[in-house]
Formats: C-alpha cells, structure tokens, sequence
C-alpha cells in the first residue's frame, strides 16, 4: 500500500464572506495520477494553489509527508506547477527557462546542461535550448513549462487546466504523454480540469468537485458507472437524469412506466432520481419496448448517432449506432442493470 | 486600408506644423543671407563647435541626466508600489501622482522660486531652529531639483503601465521554481520592467535636456543650458541662423540617443517614442 504524500485535512478557504472551499479532506498517495474535477468556480484551482502554497486555507491543515507546511512558503515546498497559461519567461530562452530553478539550486553549468538536454529529450523537443520563446508554438510552450517543473524532480507535480488552450488533437496527444512521462518518472501529479475525458483517459484517482464541496472520489471506471449523484452522472458524460418513484426493492417506475432495477434498500414510494446513459439506452420497434416515443431529433456524432426522442413526459438523449429517422415512432427498452437509483438531491 | 482618406486631415495638420517648420528650421541653419541673398554656410554649426557653447551642451546633457537618475531611482519603487496587487489605493496613489501635472506648469516652477528664496519658506522654517539662511536658489541642485519635480510623472507612469501587464502567475511561477522575493525581482519582474524603464527615461530626460524655463528662473539664469541658448538666439540675439543650428544639433543628438535606447529594447515593446 502506497503511503499518502499529501493530506487535506478540513480545508475551509473564504475570500471575502464566500466560501469557495468547504472542509476538504483528502489525501493524495504517492505516484498516483489524482485529478481534481469540476465545473469553473468549483474550488479545484484554489484547491491547488493552496498545495502550491500561493493562497493560505482560512483553516484547516496541508500535510506534506505526514508534516504540516501551512506556513511555508511556494519557494521552500518540494511540489512544482505547471500553470493554465503556462507562464513562461519571455525575457528568457528556452534553456534559461528551464534552468530557472536549477540555478537557484546553485548546480554547477556541466550538471544544468546535462538536465535541460535529459528533459527536453523527455517532452520531445531536443536541441531547442536557444530558441526564444515567442517563437514556439502553444503546444511547445505547453512542453517547456513541463520541462521547467519536471527538471526541478519535484515529489509532487501540479497542472493547472495546462492543455486548455490546446486544439482537441494536441490535447489528446498530451495526454498520453503525460501519463507516459508520470510513469516513467514515478511522479505524483495532481492535475485540475473541467474536461470530463481528460480526467477519464489521464487519472488514477478522480476527485470531482461542486460549489467548494467534493461530491465523489474513485477510480475513473467508478465514477463513471456508479456515479454518487445525479451531479456526478451529468458531469461524468451525458446523463438521462429523470425523477423517479422506487415501487418498492428492484421496481421503480418513471416516465409513467414500471421498470424493473437492481437497487435495494429505498423506502417504498420513495422519490429518487433515476440516471441512464445514452449509450444504454435500446431502441426496439413502436411495439416492443417498455414506452415509445417520436424521434425529435438526429444529430451524426462520428462513432454514434444521437438522438433526442420524445415521450409523453420526458426527452431521451440516446446514443445509438443505427440511425431512426425524424418523426418515427419508435420504442425505448433499458436492461435493469442499467438504470442507476440515486437519493433525491435536496437542493 | 479603404478608408485611408479618414487619416488626411492628420497628414495636413502634420504637414503644416511639423514637417514645414522643420524644413524651415533646416534652412534658416544651413542659408545666411549675404548681400547677394541667400547662400549655404556651415558656418553656424562650426560656431557651435566652440567650446563655450559645447559646454554648455555638457552641461545641459549632465544636469537632465542627473534628473534622469534620481527620477528612476524615486520612480520605480513608486511604479511598483502602484503595480501591487495588494495595494487598495492605489488608484487615489496614481492621482495624487499625476495631480501636479494639472496645473501650470510655470506656476509649479514659480511656486518651488517663494520655497526657496532666501526669505522663502524653507529658510524662514531653518532659521526658526537657528540654522542658515541659505543660498537655496540659483544654483545646479535648484535645476535638479525643479526638473526631477516636474518630469517625475513621466518616469511612474509607464514603468507602472508596463508592470501592471506582467502577468502575476509569472512572478508565482518564480516562486515555485525556488526563487525568494529579491531573486523573483532580480531576475524576472527588473528585466520585465524594463522596457517601462527604458520610455521613462526618454520621456524625462528630452524634456530635461532641452528646457529653457527650469535653468531660468530656479538657475537664475546665470548658466546657461542648451535651452536658454536656443531661445536667447531667438528672443535676444535676433540671430535665427543660429539658433537653428543648435536646435538642428539638439535635434539629432535625441535622435540618436533614442536610437540607442531602442536598440537595447529590442526585444521588448514598450510604449516606445522610436
């Protein structure tokens, strides 16, 4: 069992009478991959730069290897970040930037040049030591400002959102990278974004994050299936999320239907909230499903086509590989191991 | 460009009242009339050469770069204080900086004069704890002083307007990387100032080299600094040709020091005069 690098214990951060954190807990293991998930203003940045130690919680406690760092400062912490905007020096070239902190460290040239040489090799950019850096493009630049932390060894890695500002097929292709230079290099990285599908393709650990408050922790194969809310489920992918009545234990009905689930353990006629996946939802001919409805719309999405279908009370978002045409009356079938029960959300 | 037509009121007016006068400057430095009318002399400009008149070109270039000095030196902290993220005030600061720039700026000159008379203020405040009078007035310190007064707000404002657009995550980024706060200034927000630094000292020392009101009436006008030669020529000698040259000659020297100024700010853009 790996042991925790970093702990959380009850952070709470205000500015100015807003909570923006809500008594995190939280504890990061050592090489582990943990992304920080949610929607802007959720609190995961801030989360961040309190590891970081840029902004100080209003209480509570970061333990770095068991002992507290509140008070210490960005420069004394063994964490480096890599930030949204990369924040590069254009004063400076690509070798001066990377070996910014080196040199605070007092290494000697030989050994500086040697490491600036080793990962720019790593980020797939050798020989480009001298170039400056307004001449890079912003996937190089994203690179460098790797580069720049990761020569530094830190124990702990933070990316701020750092492939935002990059087109789809450059962030994907960063992504396998990243997670291939954490596992070669055996880093911790903690890593913040809103982007759902990076946090499914890069993470060992999600932590998905609403309104200052953790909602979910587990593996991406976890938050995907048994999403704990309904937030959860419509963050993590698309989500039919519909209100539902459980009849009583693997019965429950919805959009004026009895469907048979797999959920125990709920109060008879107790209000829930029933979640299914597009991509789990079957279409059969008008007759044979358990309601019917009229496809509304149709939209071509590459591997699938996705289709709004209107029933009495509901419109279904369905992810299908045959295409129904517009305004075909069509029926809907869900397996029982695919509708997923949730508590009501009391908002 | 479709609607370059927008922009010829400006050429006209620039035409009118920059590149005419100084084609007219030119001629009246290059032309004296003789009785056979107008002939070419260089003759104004080898007068210039005298060493009377090159030191007061020295003098003139020591005492604005002296200002210059002591104005980056009082103007960048202040710049940077403004710049602070932390600072609450800072836009009542910026005010109270650029107030003084609301009034004349005669009366700011005459005003520092009733300061520093020998029964000025200053003296009156000395010689009530016993000590003085002194000789305040009409002297370089006096020049200094009026010219550092006046041409400050120059230095501040875009040394600030530079460091307020360095991006704060820079700086954080430094911070991260293990740099303490004199590294974080030594090594990145100095350097990223500079270009502020660099227009600020243009902007105070041109004005500085060539003002003629200054080293009148707080130098007493018994040293004369290039300005003062420029407008005697004009206001008292009568001597037009000359004055031209000098001016010519001020002209190009400005021109050069600008040039080296934005040879050393390549890289960066500031708000250059260049």
């Amino acid at each position: 069992m790996a042991e925790n690098i970093i702990e959380l214990v009850n952070i709470s951060k205000t500015y100015d009478s807003t909570e923006v954190l809500k008594n995190i807990n939280l504890y990061i293991r050592k090489n582990e991959f943990l992304t920080l998930l949610g929607p802007s203003g959720c609190g995961k940045t801030t989360t961040l730069r309190i590891i970081a130690g840029f902004e100080h919680p209003t209480s509570g406690s970061v333990l770095f290897e068991g002992k507290n760092v509140n008070s210490l400062p960005p420069y004394k912490r063994k964490v480096n970040t890599v930030f949204q905007k990369y924040a590069l020096f254009s004063h400076m070239n690509v070798e001066e930037n990377i070996a910014f902190g080196l040199k605070i460290k007092k290494l000697d040239k030989k050994t500086i040049k040697e490491k600036v040489r080793n990962v720019l090799k790593l980020v797939n950019l050798e020989g480009y030591e001298k170039r400056s850096i307004d001449s890079l493009s912003g996937g190089q630049q994203q690179r460098i400002a790797i580069a720049r932390a990761l020569v530094n060894e830190p124990d702990v890695l933070l990316l701020d959102e750092p492939l935002g500002a990059l087109d789809l097929k450059l962030r994907q292709d960063m992504q396998v990278e990243l997670k291939r230079m954490q596992k070669q290099l055996g880093i911790t990285f903690i890593y913040v974004t809103h982007d759902q599908e990076e946090a499914l393709t890069m993470s060992d650990t999600i932590v998905v994050m609403k309104d200052g408050m953790i909602q979910q922790i587990g593996t991406p194969e976890d938050i995907y299936n048994e999403p704990k809310n309904a937030f959860v489920a419509d963050f993590i992918g698309e989500s039919n999320i519909i209100s539902g009545i459980m009849k009583k234990d693997c019965l429950v009905e919805f959009n004026n239907a009895i469907f048979k689930c797999v959920d125990k353990g709920f109060g008879i006629n107790q209000p829930v909230d029933v979640v299914i996946r597009p991509e789990d939802i079957e279409i059969t001919d008008k007759d044979s499903g358990i309601i019917s409805g009229i496809v509304e719309s149709v939209t071509f999405k590459g591997v699938h086509y996705e289709m709004i279908i209107k029933t009495d009370s509901f419109s279904w978002i369905v992810h299908s590989t045959t295409m129904h045409p517009p305004k075909s009356l069509v029926g809907i079938k869900i397996a029982p191991y695919n509708i997923h029960i949730m508590k009501k959300v009391v908002e | 460009m479709k609607k370059r037509w927008i922009s010829y009121p400006y050429l006209l007016w620039m035409i009118i009242f920059i590149i005419v006068p100084l084609i007219l400057v030119l001629c009246f430095s290059i032309f004296i009339s003789t009785d056979n009318g107008l002939q070419f002399s260089l003759n104004n400009y080898k007068r210039f050469m005298e060493p009377l008149y090159l030191k007061v070109l020295w003098r003139s270039v020591v005492l604005a770069g002296i200002s210059t000095i002591i104005c980056l030196i009082l103007g960048y902290p202040v710049a940077m204080i403004l710049a602070s993220k932390q600072m609450s005030k800072k836009s009542f600061l910026l005010f109270l900086c650029i107030l003084p720039m609301w009034m004349n700026f005669l009366l700011r000159t005459y005003a520092w004069m009733t300061l520093l008379e020998k029964n000025g203020f200053i003296n009156k405040i000395l010689s009530f704890f016993g000590i003085g009078p002194f000789q305040l007035l009409y002297n370089n310190a006096a020049v200094i002083l009026g010219m550092v007064y006046n041409f400050i707000p120059f230095m501040i404002l875009p040394i600030y307007s530079v460091m307020k657009k360095i991006d704060p995550s820079v700086i954080e980024a430094a911070e991260d990387l293990g740099a303490n706060q004199i590294t974080v200034f030594k090594k990145i927000i100095f350097p990223l100032s500079l270009p502020g630094v660099f227009s600020g000292i243009s902007m105070v020392f041109m004005p500085a080299v060539t003002t003629f009101v200054i080293p009148r009436l707080l130098g007493g006008g018994q040293f004369m600094l290039i300005g003062n030669l420029i407008e005697r020529q004009f206001l008292l000698s009568g001597d037009w040709n000359f004055g031209s040259a000098v001016s010519i000659v001020m002209m190009i020297i400005i021109l050069i020091s600008m040039a080296i100024i934005s040879k050393y700010d390549k890289e960066h853009e500031g708000g250059q005069l260049w």
